[in-house]
């Protein structure tokens, strides 16, 4: 198992180098740059401004001079300055990184809290009218944008209670957070609750099937017993699979959500950043959302072994 | 009978008006206003756009500005600012102000006749050394300026090369702030030092630009708001919505398209809102150095098939202005009368004759309905420059061009241009200042970097040059209409239509009188007051 670990662990660093040369050299491959973007702006092409401030940004240096010195930054804790607010960019991340952590959190939170029971009741009750009903919500959850869903939601928010949920700046307390956030993390839980509750009615009828659960009926045990004691746990190894992948991919549902609601997260951010070719806001950003990945997949990993005592790590 | 109650009503409602008490402005409360996207920076002279100059132009002041209390910026309503008084020498190439002394910066630094100096020696370029800006988009419209001198803390002269009238009204516009000269440009950018009735408190992108009331602002009582709290709000309808609901007291100026305007009276019955041209008129940029439109023939055919109430009655329900390059009467200053538009190529009422006109061109130039000429239609991938072009597009069909749509990243589209890698372009040209110096200068004249089409017409110079230097306002009006045609007849960016789009406010919102002839300017909000 050590040694298993420590595999992983290294396996997670050489992806997070190889992501980060990718990301590095994805962005330059990109035309324009910041210097164009500035000028361009400003409604001007001159080639001796945009020279300047190509060469006070350090974006006229070679590539790999670039690389080393955004990696050797990294390595000390030093991200760098941002290219438009021309602040230092930790300062421009990390304020917004709870903010998105809260809506994503929320959003899998509820996307759980709706999948899984639902997913266990569409099964159980196959065929019946209650799962043709559960069935059609969770397609419409599949298959409605998010963007056009959010709109509809504020229209909604604006018809019934008079007002929208516009993300005030400094909330105060958990229930400031869920009262701003609430809704958001609907709209963009709503399409992972519908996968997950999807996942869960075919992984349960499958298990429900199986011979032990006759058994465990024919032993006398309680519906809720069988459902939830015995065939849940079994049926839930792939749910969690897709939990921790729709945790990665939230990040851009987080995107078009956070724009709809005007909450100013870190997906709506690195779009802008990504639009302003705001190289250090990129770069710091997809790398912390690879390392979220990752670690998310290796938490994942781990979750498989507490679920199914047969599955054992070997070194 | 019916008469007479009628007439007793007429009455009553006429005393109840002229009885209506005027009231008192009152002092305090939190001004919410939508901004639409995240401005480039905070600094005003290096950007050109009205993102910066609306939220920003309450922190600086000008040495003279534009009359806040008139509609209509014109050079004959000019009003002190920073400027206790002006005046010019008997050559009219020197232009001194003597300086206000009670003034101060935000930072609590006395503002002085340096500070001047150097705002003007950097934009100009007079001085390129300086660090209070790193880049000057407007450079061109102090090409005449040779010198800023100072005498003593108070005093400072602009010298210039010509006697130049228009001097004075690019120094009114609201592009023209006076910096801070000891303040470094990265400051000026996020948390600029100005003079103005408000300091900025906080410019966090993507969320907030949140302005707090100057104490010490020089003109006393003023203003009467504590906080402008401008939320960024990219998603319009977002913004649309959180008008309606209240949580914003304003939209940003001219959000609220004609389409979109009776949705917002209808959610928000009490709303204010005012219908106004912005100074940005759609214009096609057509590339004349290269095949097919290096033919004058083939470029007098696109013209004449422009139906320009077509673009106004989709894009705006019929309330576009038609005008050819400067901004038509009677809201624009300079722009040429109805009667002489009419003569101008693509201008015609008769779009059926101008049409086969056209097509008769193309026909001998070769083209017809089976050979049609092949073309791109270049545009920034934005919705407001999209629109035109698709609308061209379906206009250009009628003369035997087949064109497709090249949507251009924003990021590079200037540098396309410059590097004339296009055929036909939609574009749109705003104007900080109605008037022709700083609009043909910037966008015609040889030399200028805002000269994406690089248009070179020497006889074009020497008339910019003419009218720039015309002293009297009736034959510099006769110049500019001279170039106004020479442009239209050269399909120098032929016009297709003035913009003109609404802004709303809350009825609770009092003191802001928008300025017809410009977006640009008016955004001191030191008159401005809630009535709550």
């Amino acid at each position: 198992m050590g040694a298993y670990l420590v595999r992983r662990l290294l396996l997670m660093a050489l992806t997070l180098f190889g992501m980060s040369v990718l990301i590095f050299v994805m962005l330059r491959l990109v035309p324009g740059d910041i210097a164009d973007i500035l000028t361009n702006a400003s409604g001007i092409s001159d080639p001796k401004e945009k020279a300047k401030i190509a060469h006070d940004l350090g974006i006229d240096q070679p590539i790999l001079v670039q690389y080393g010195k955004w990696i050797g930054g990294l390595a000390r804790g030093d991200l760098g300055f941002a290219y438009v607010s021309e602040q230092p960019a930790i300062d421009e991340i990390l304020p917004r990184i709870p903010i998105s952590g809260k809506l994503a959190g929320m959003a899998l939170f509820f996307a759980v809290l709706l999948g899984v029971p639902l997913g266990v009741i569409s099964a159980v009750r196959q065929n019946t009218k209650l799962d043709y009903f559960l069935r059609v919500i969770s397609l419409s959850g599949l298959s409605l944008p998010a963007f056009w869903l959010g709109l509809l939601v504020l229209m909604g928010s604006v018809h019934w209670f008079g007002t929208i949920p516009i993300y005030n700046s400094d909330p105060h307390g958990f229930w400031d957070d869920v009262a701003m956030l609430g809704l958001p993390a609907i709209v963009v839980g709503f399409r992972s609750s519908a996968l997950i509750m999807r996942l869960t009615r075919s992984s349960m009828l499958e298990v429900l099937r199986q011979d032990y659960i006759r058994t465990a009926r024919s032993k006398g045990a309680s519906m809720f017993a069988v459902n939830f004691k015995h065939a849940l746990r079994n049926a839930l190894l792939p749910v969690v699979t897709v939990i921790g992948i729709e945790a990665a991919f939230l990040v851009g549902g987080l995107i078009v959500t956070e724009t709809v609601f005007n909450i100013p997260g870190v997906a709506r951010f690195l779009v802008e950043a990504i639009l302003w070719r705001d190289y250090p806001i990129v770069q710091n950003l997809v790398m912390l959302i690879a390392f979220v990945v990752v670690t998310i997949n290796f938490l994942v990993d781990m979750a498989y072994m507490a679920l199914d005592p047969r599955i054992k790590y070997s070194d | 009978m019916r008469k007479r109650m009628a007439f007793v009503a007429a009455s009553l409602v006429a005393l109840g008006v002229a009885a209506t008490p005027v009231f008192a402005q009152k002092a305090g409360g939190t001004l919410h206003i939508s901004h639409r996207e995240n401005p480039p920076s905070a600094s005003i002279h290096e950007e050109s756009t009205i993102s910066v100059n609306q939220p920003f132009m309450a922190v600086f002041n000008n040495l003279v500005v534009f009359d806040p209390n008139e509609k209509k910026n014109s050079p004959d309503k000019i009003v002190p600012d920073l400027a206790e008084s002006w005046s010019w020498d008997a050559t009219n190439t020197k232009l001194t102000f003597k300086l206000r002394t009670d003034v101060k910066w935000h930072d609590g630094k006395p503002f002085t006749s340096k500070d001047v100096k150097c705002t003007f020696d950097a934009v100009s370029g007079i001085d390129e050394k300086l660090d209070i800006m790193r880049k000057s988009p407007r450079r061109i419209w102090y090409v005449n300026l040779k010198e800023v001198t100072t005498n003593g803390d108070s005093e400072v002269t602009f010298v210039l090369g010509r006697p130049q009238p228009s001097f004075l009204s690019i120094l009114a516009a609201g592009y023209s702030p006076v910096y801070s000269c000891h303040v470094d440009g990265r400051v000026m950018r996020s948390k600029p030092i100005g003079t103005g009735p408000f300091k900025v408190a906080e410019f966090k992108r993507n969320e907030v630009i949140k302005l707090v009331k100057n104490p010490d602002y020089f003109k006393k009582g003023r203003p009467y708001l504590d906080v402008i709290d401008w939320k960024i709000v990219p998603n319009r309808s977002t913004r649309m919505l959180g008008f309606q609901t209240g949580q914003f007291d304003m939209t940003f100026d001219s959000d609220v398209s004609f389409p979109m305007l009776k949705d917002v009276m209808d959610q928000k019955k009490d709303a204010v809102c005012e219908a106004r041209p912005t100074n940005v008129r759609s214009d096609i940029l057509i590339n004349r150095d290269a095949p097919p439109f290096d033919n004058p023939d083939v470029r007098r055919a696109l013209v004449d098939t422009i139906d320009f109430r077509a673009f106004s009655q989709i894009l705006s329900q019929g309330h576009h202005l038609e005008g050819a390059a400067m901004l038509p009467p009677p809201y624009g200053v300079w722009g040429m009368p109805k009667e002489m538009l009419a003569t101008l190529p693509g201008h015609g009422t008769d779009i059926a004759k101008s049409r086969a006109e056209a097509q008769a061109i193309m026909k001998k130039l070769g083209y017809s309905a089976d050979k049609p000429l092949k073309i791109k239609v270049a545009t920034r991938n934005i919705a407001i420059y999209r629109d035109p072009a698709v609308i061209l597009i379906d206009q250009l069909k009628q003369i035997y061009i087949e064109a497709d749509l090249e949507p251009i990243d924003s990021s590079v589209w200037y540098n396309k241009i410059a590097k004339k890698d296009y055929q036909v372009g939609m574009n749109l040209t705003g104007g900080g200042v109605d008037d022709p110096d700083t609009f043909f200068y910037e966008n015609f004249y040889s030399k200028s970097e805002r000269n994406y089409t690089s248009y070179n017409n020497p006889e074009v110079d020497k008339l910019i040059d003419a009218q720039s230097a015309e002293t009297d306002s009736e034959k510099r009006k006769k110049l500019v209409w001279e170039i106004e045609k020479k442009l239209a007849e050269d399909a120098a960016r032929p016009v297709i239509g003035h913009n003109f789009d609404n802004t709303c406010w809350d009825p609770k919102m009092k003191g802001l009188k928008l300025q017809v002839n410009s977006i640009y300017n008016g955004w001191r909000f030191e008159d401005v007051w809630l009535d709550k």
